[in-house]
């Protein structure tokens, strides 16, 4: 069992929703990134999503495009991405990197994910693979027994999400709106729709993402979804904070407000 | 995906609809004015060609100024049998922005067209021209702001409208079944040249020559000849401003490595661990790290030969077509013009050679005057 569905059964085990938390690597520089996650896991993060900073990300809106963008021309490369990985698994808490495909592509998906298994990440978030492209990386998870995480939207329709789930590990990451990252400030009513249709097609834990940015919308989603990702709001704090502390201070803060937000039922 | 499974479905059952097909013909004439002419370059020929005898297919001379029309007159069809309302598109020189704005006044639309900052400053011309005819242009301002950062935003935007917008990709690029669609709506430029150069001289072009960046104009006019193997199909990529690095390029063909971008796998100038590179060009329009897959398959089966062409060698195209024709050629074009003008040296007098002339260069004077400092 991975660290990731560990980490869900945690969670599930004390009756709550799993916190599912995201930062780029890299920014604003890597050492406070790696210090921002480490601090979103002890105020109660249960997973740590580690973006690989990509020069096109198309499913992401303003916020995180411009932190990656910024991560990117300070010099970011995937060994960096690795080093952020081991240093939040060092500490114990189940890491998982989301990637925009051509950058595993030109790496070598079996040595990008041999280099993951022995940074000690779980898995992969792959918002732009779809499973008919995917069969390098389904061998070399399997081959290195790494989660892989794709996703589901409200368009997709049963067979899409038959097929998709088919070949999910982990956790199956539900979006809850047409549309990108940190541009909505509520969450759709169809993400309970597609959770509910989700889970008709698999037992694995469903979390939802975007339009997630505060306690009252994490305790939302999490009457009814097994985990609840929060990205562009984190990105938000890191770039408005005056300097490195007070980065890894919004992070843990808003991080202990989230974890609130998650504990209901 | 759903959005690109309706998309084919749609298209698929739209190509062979006669209604569909009779009306988009009967705008290609009526509107778009085609057949477009194929005019004889004799003094360019033979003061810059080597003494070769060059045909010119002119694109530019279809309404709104370019091949960009051809694509779009169809998928704004096929937009309206979908039943949305609302058209976005990516653009760079402002040429495919121009003819969407143009064919959604046409066909009563709302159009968003999404331009890099970069570009709405170097082709102010058709960000006006876009504006009069009721589209709103936004400026983005993310990346590199420039084509390829134009299309990210437009895709940005349609994954959250898909319900009531249709995504009109410019040129032969993006996920299926944009490629093979943009391909079929531009084939009509090479199946009309075929004729009419067989029509002109009694036989068939020694090469065809077209400027890439997606490749859109060059797919339109190679499609036709592919089946004729005794025609060179040339591809004339932007060679940027000559220092030789591939990030001071768009010559995607030439210098990049096979990669995954903007849904398609396909040829992409990137680093080693791939991120997409900077591109530079002198003309916004083939300013794109990446191309169309077809293009791709054509370099790697061998049908098609990519070149590139600096800024410099596309500059003195365009000054020699404007000096001996009368034609004052697109930047993006000039690269083609430009490509004919060393193909013409290598192969002598014998040689007849068919130049897509894909767009007019009205938009392009301000570049040029200060290229020239006249």
């Amino acid at each position: 069992m991975s660290t990731v569905s560990e980490a869900f059964g945690k969670a599930r085990a004390e009756d709550r929703a799993a916190l599912v938390g995201y930062l780029p690597a890299g920014f604003p520089d890597k050492s406070t990134a790696i210090r921002a996650a480490l601090a979103m896991a002890e105020a109660g993060a249960d997973v740590i999503e580690v973006g690989l900073p990509y020069s096109d990300p198309l499913m992401d809106g303003p916020v995180i495009a411009e932190a990656v963008y910024r991560a990117l021309r300070a010099g970011t490369r995937i060994a960096d991405v690795f080093d952020t990985v081991q240093a939040i698994a060092a500490a114990g808490t189940a890491v998982v990197i989301m990637t925009y495909w051509n950058p595993v592509d030109q790496y070598g998906t079996d040595a990008f994910a041999r280099d993951l298994m022995n940074a000690g990440g779980a898995g992969l978030i792959t918002p732009d693979l779809t499973p008919e492209e995917a069969a390098p990386w389904l061998e070399a998870s399997d081959k290195y027994g790494l989660d892989r995480i794709f996703l589901v939207a409200p368009s997709s329709p049963e067979h899409r999400i038959a097929e998709i789930t088919a070949v999910c590990r982990g956790f199956v990451y539900a979006v809850s709106l047409m549309g990108i990252t940190g541009t909505r400030d509520m969450v759709n009513s169809g993400a309970a729709t597609l959770v509910r249709r989700t889970r008709e097609h698999t037992s694995l834990p469903i979390a939802v993402g975007l339009g997630v940015s505060n306690r009252e919308q994490a305790a939302e989603v999490a009457g009814f979804a097994d985990g609840v990702i929060v990205g562009s709001a984190f990105v938000r704090r890191l770039s408005a904070a005056p300097g490195p502390d007070a980065a890894v201070t919004a992070v843990r803060d808003l991080t202990a407000d989230l974890a609130q937000g998650t504990r209901r039922r | 995906m759903a959005a690109l499974e309706q998309l084919t479905k749609e298209y698929e059952a739209a190509r062979t609809d006669p209604e569909f097909t009779a009306e988009l013909a009967d705008l290609l004439t009526n509107y778009a004015a085609r057949p477009t002419l194929v005019t004889e370059a004799k003094r360019f020929g033979a003061e810059y060609a080597g003494g070769a005898r060059v045909l010119l297919k002119r694109e530019d001379l279809a309404h709104t100024g370019s091949h960009k029309i051809n694509n779009v007159l169809g998928q704004v069809l096929l937009t309206k049998r979908m039943g949305k309302t609302r058209v976005i598109a990516e653009t760079g020189a402002g040429q495919h922005g121009v003819a969407t704005a143009t064919a959604c006044a046409l066909l009563g639309l709302d159009c968003v067209v999404y331009m890099g900052e970069e570009d709405t400053r170097r082709q102010a011309l058709n960000v006006s021209r876009m504006r009069m005819l009721g589209a709103e242009v936004v400026p983005v301002k993310t990346g590199t702001r420039t084509l390829k950062d134009a299309m990210n935003d437009a895709f940005r935007d349609w994954v959250a409208t898909v319900d009531n917008t249709h995504y009109c990709i410019g040129s032969v690029g993006g996920p299926h079944p944009f490629p093979m669609m943009v391909r079929d709506f531009q084939r009509v430029i090479g199946i009309e040249a075929r004729q009419q150069v067989l029509d002109a001289t009694g036989r068939l072009p020694d090469a065809v020559v077209a400027c890439v960046g997606g490749g859109s104009n060059a797919i339109g006019v190679f499609h036709a000849f592919i089946p004729d193997e005794g025609v060179r199909l040339i591809g004339c990529e932007a060679g940027g401003d000559g220092d030789g690095r591939p990030e001071r390029t768009a010559a995607t063909l030439t210098l990049g490595l096979p990669g995954v971008l903007h849904g398609m796998r396909t040829y992409v100038l990137q680093d080693d661990e791939g991120q997409t590179l900077d591109t530079h060009s002198i003309s916004a329009g083939l300013d794109y790290p990446g191309v169309g897959p077809e293009h791709s398959w054509l370099k790697d089966t061998g049908r098609a030969e990519y070149r590139s062409v600096s800024d410099a060698e596309a500059m003195a195209g365009f000054a020699a077509l404007c000096k001996t024709e009368g034609i004052i050629p697109a930047l993006e074009s000039s690269h083609a013009v430009a490509g004919a003008i060393t193909l013409g040296r290598e192969l002598g007098p014998d040689a007849l050679i068919l130049v897509n002339l894909s767009g007019r260069g009205d938009k392009d004077v301000a570049t040029a005057s200060a290229y020239f400092g006249v």
